[in-house]
C-alpha cells in the first residue's frame, strides 16, 4: 500500500469551503422574503383543501415536515400574528402527508408559507421563518 | 411528543464534525471517515444526544456557556446524522474499491453540511427531506 500513500491537497477543502459559504449567505439572506407569484394567475387554493375557511382578505398556509426545527417557530410566529387580525387567517398542512398536493403546488422545502388572497389564489410565498415585519409587508400587499 | 435536547448541542457537534470532515479531505484518511462514520450512525440510530461529540458539549462546553438555553426536537438534527451517515459510507465504500474521486465528493458534501450548520445554522431536513419523499413516492 507504501504506494497508494495519499497525497496532501488544500484545493477540494477551499473549493468546498468557498461555494459553502457562498451558498450560506444566499441561505441566510433568502430565508424568510416573500416572493411574489410571477405569474398572473397562481394555483387557487379552496378552503376544502387548506382545511381551514379562508380569510377575508388574505390566508397564510404554512407547509410543515417533521425533521424541520424553523417550522416550530414559524407556527408560532404566525398563529400569533392572526390572533389581531379579523381579516387573516392561518392554515397549517403536514406535508409528508399531501404529498399530492406538495407536488402539485411545487413546494421543495419546509417550512413554506403561502399567501393566498380572498379569493384563495397564491399571491406568493415564502421559505424559511420570515421576520414579523417580513409577513407585515407581504399581507399589506394583498387586497 | 418526542424529546426535546439542547439546540447548542448538535450546531457544536457540527463544529466538531467539519474539523474532522476538513482535516479528512485533505489527507485522504479513510481511517478518520470511518470514525466519523460510527459518530454519525450513534446519532442517527441512538440520537445526536449520545455521540462523542455530544459527550464533549455537555461535559466541557456546556458548562461554559453563558447564552441561554433553546430546545428543539431531537429529529431534525437525527436526520442530519443519518444523511451524514449515508455520504460517509459513499466515501469508504470509494476508498476501498480505489475510487478517490467518489472519496473526495462524499467527502466533500459531508463537509458542506456540516460546515453550513455550524456557520449558518442550516437545516439539512428542511432542505432535503421533502425532496427526498417527493423522489420516491
Amino acid at each position: 500500500m507504501r504506494e497508494n500513500t495519499p497525497v496532501k491537497t488544500f484545493i477540494p477543502l477551499a473549493f468546498v469551503l468557498v461555494s459553502a459559504t457562498g451558498y450560506g449567505l444566499w441561505y441566510q439572506r433568502t430565508r424568510g422574503e416573500f416572493r411574489k407569484k410571477k405569474t398572473v394567475n397562481g394555483p387557487t387554493l379552496s378552503a376544502a383543501i387548506v382545511g381551514t375557511e379562508l380569510g377575508a382578505r388574505a390566508t397564510m398556509v404554512q407547509f410543515s415536515s417533521a425533521f424541520c426545527t424553523p417550522c416550530r417557530a414559524t407556527k408560532a410566529l404566525l398563529e400569533d400574528m392572526v390572533k389581531t387580525m379579523t381579516d387573516v387567517r392561518y392554515a397549517h398542512i403536514d406535508a409528508e402527508s399531501h404529498l399530492e398536493l406538495v407536488r402539485e403546488l411545487n413546494i421543495l422545502s419546509t417550512p413554506t408559507t403561502l399567501f393566498l388572497n380572498h379569493a384563495g389564489v397564491e399571491v406568493g410565498r415564502a421559505m424559511g421563518t420570515p421576520k414579523r415585519a417580513q409577513v407585515h409587508a407581504a399581507l399589506a400587499a394583498i387586497h | 411528543m418526542s424529546v426535546s435536547i439542547d439546540a447548542r448541542g448538535p450546531r457544536w457537534s457540527a463544529v466538531f464534525t467539519t474539523i474532522v470532515l476538513a482535516i479528512a479531505l485533505v489527507t485522504s484518511n479513510v481511517w478518520l471517515i470511518l470514525f466519523q462514520a460510527i459518530v454519525f450512525a450513534i446519532g442517527a440510530i441512538r440520537g445526536p444526544q449520545f455521540t462523542p461529540y455530544a459527550f464533549i458539549f455537555k461535559n466541557l462546553i456546556k458548562p461554559r456557556l453563558k447564552s441561554t438555553v433553546t430546545f428543539e426536537d431531537v429529529r431534525p438534527p437525527q436526520f442530519s446524522q443519518g444523511v451524514g451517515l449515508a455520504f460517509t459510507l459513499v466515501a469508504i465504500i470509494g476508498s476501498v474499491t480505489g475510487a478517490s474521486g467518489v472519496f473526495t465528493v462524499a467527502v466533500g458534501f459531508a463537509l458542506a453540511a456540516a460546515f453550513l450548520n455550524a456557520a449558518f445554522n442550516f437545516c439539512l431536513g428542511c432542505q432535503m427531506y421533502l425532496l427526498i419523499l417527493r423522489a420516491r413516492f
